[in-house]
């Protein structure tokens, strides 16, 4: 029998991590988490996730980048704030998970073809061109870079969403959508 | 009259046209005016959030550039998530100076100037605080007897900068509904979430999270559901066949939006509620 080391040693640890995490908004808090578990315990989705939410703040101020930022549990948070809220260290857990996410998409270390990071770079992708979001054409899009089986599994809510008037199909767009790609032409290299 | 600018956000336009619907004709019921933003963009909801925050914000920062230039009247959302994001975005903007300049940056681009003089509310309170219960009871004209209501307010509308009474357990739609007839059963789930957008990315979890929502609602005698945002109610209304089937238990409760029942209440013609785009009918509460 092989035993193989499960755990980090402490030089294998990415220490400018915790210091990157406390320079995000808010991101200074996570020094004061007591380790209580509300956050874990309140989450909806935290039986889903590779980590609970309150595992991954120890792991994140530890420094052990790569398994915070390739975890599943940034992904699986649904942004509802009941964690946040009930944290008795007022601590930002949600907007701490959003900048996992933005960093996770930055450096590129997210599941591939997992459909919640491609769903969101659609989207955004979607809104930077036109300025608004068009339901049924993101459904596709996502579709198209995930799993096409997923359309034809779509088909019978498709239709009653038709019958009820309530598929739009036509791209919606902001009639100045020149205005939009200024904006994010100005932000180019500023964040 | 009371004016308001009115920012509708994208759901409204698609899966939730009879959110618009309704709450366009119940404002106008009730001499409360919308005036529709001009040109306005996507709010960036959650997803926009965790590709590019500043974009984000500054996507939103348009958006109340644009308001604060119509008057500078309230703005009204009635989606949670542009709702949430509008909120954020002020306390954003004016809690961090980076965050701050980087926005006004790529507005001066476009020639637009920030203004955090606009105050952004949701529907659902702009009926309770700036009319109330009493006013609203007054003008009831077909009371909601025999609707036993589980108010679902999902998350985004209380948390973390909502306006409502309570972050977690709000009263505000109990009272509402009460004051027109309805009977409102206890429903402690009513800010647990919905899972948003979960049930197109990763069913399994999506429809289990609904199905908790649905199941406890029926099992508390609730004969309606009732909602305040889109995303919310397509998840609990749109999935209940496939909830069904995954549980092998049958589930058709109707899920409207506050605004079509409060529309029934008052004597809005039912075809100014956009009833029939609901899945789940409620002609069958209604006997």
């Amino acid at each position: 029998m092989k035993v193989e080391r499960t755990i980090k040693y402490e030089s294998e640890l990415d220490k400018s991590f915790p210091d990157w995490v406390a320079s995000v908004p808010d991101g200074e808090k996570l020094r004061d988490c007591i380790q209580c578990g509300t956050c874990s315990g309140i989450c909806p989705m935290s039986i889903y996730m590779d980590y609970t939410p309150r595992r991954l703040i120890a792991m994140a101020r530890e420094g052990f980048k790569d398994e915070v930022l390739s975890s599943l549990t940034l992904w699986l948070c649904a942004s509802c704030y009941a964690c946040m809220v009930n944290c008795p260290q007022d601590i930002s857990i949600t907007d701490i998970m959003y900048a996992f996410k933005m960093k996770a998409i930055e450096e590129r270390i997210y599941p591939k073809r997992f459909p919640i990071p491609v769903l969101a770079r659609e989207f955004a992708k979607m809104v930077t061109t036109t300025g608004r979001n068009t339901e049924s054409r993101l459904v596709f899009r996502l579709a198209l870079k995930t799993n096409l089986i997923n359309l034809l599994k779509m088909v019978p809510l498709g239709w009653k969403l038709l019958k009820t008037g309530r598929m739009q199909f036509r791209g919606d767009a902001v009639k100045n959508n020149q205005e939009i790609k200024a904006m994010f032409k100005a932000l180019e290299g500023v964040s | 009259m009371k004016e308001y600018t009115y920012y509708p956000g994208c759901s409204v336009k698609g899966t939730a046209r009879q959110y618009e619907e309704s709450l366009l004709a119940v404002f106008e019921a009730l001499d409360l005016h919308l005036n529709e933003l001009e040109d306005w963009n996507c709010c960036g909801a959650t997803l926009y959030m965790s590709v590019d925050e500043t974009m984000s914000f500054t996507l939103s920062a348009r958006n109340l550039a644009k308001a604060g230039m119509n008057g500078g009247h309230d703005v009204v959302a009635p989606c949670s998530a542009c709702y949430l994001v509008l909120l954020k975005t002020q306390d954003h903007i004016r809690r961090y100076p980076a965050i701050r300049e980087k926005v006004n940056k790529a507005l001066r681009a476009v020639n637009l100037t920030y203004t955090d003089r606009v105050r952004v509310r949701h529907p659902l309170e702009v009926l309770l605080t700036d009319l109330g219960v009493e006013a609203i009871r007054e003008k009831v004209k077909r009371p909601l007897l025999g609707y036993k209501i589980a108010p679902y307010y999902g998350c985004q509308i209380v948390r973390p900068y909502g306006a409502l009474d309570h972050q977690c357990f709000p009263t505000a739609m109990d009272r509402l509904f009460e004051a027109l007839g309805a009977e409102v059963v206890d429903y402690p789930l009513k800010t647990r979430c919905c899972g948003g957008s979960l049930t197109g990315t990763l069913e399994d979890a999506g429809l289990r999270l609904n199905y908790i929502l649905l199941n406890e609602a029926v099992k508390r005698g609730a004969n309606v559901m009732t909602t305040v945002c889109p995303l919310c109610q397509f998840n609990l209304e749109c999935y209940q066949n496939k909830i069904s089937r995954t549980y092998h238990e049958e589930i058709s409760l109707p899920v409207v939006y506050f605004t079509q029942l409060l529309g029934i209440a008052l004597g809005v013609p039912e075809k100014e509620l956009g009833l029939k785009r609901n899945f789940v009918s409620l002609e069958e509460v209604v006997q």
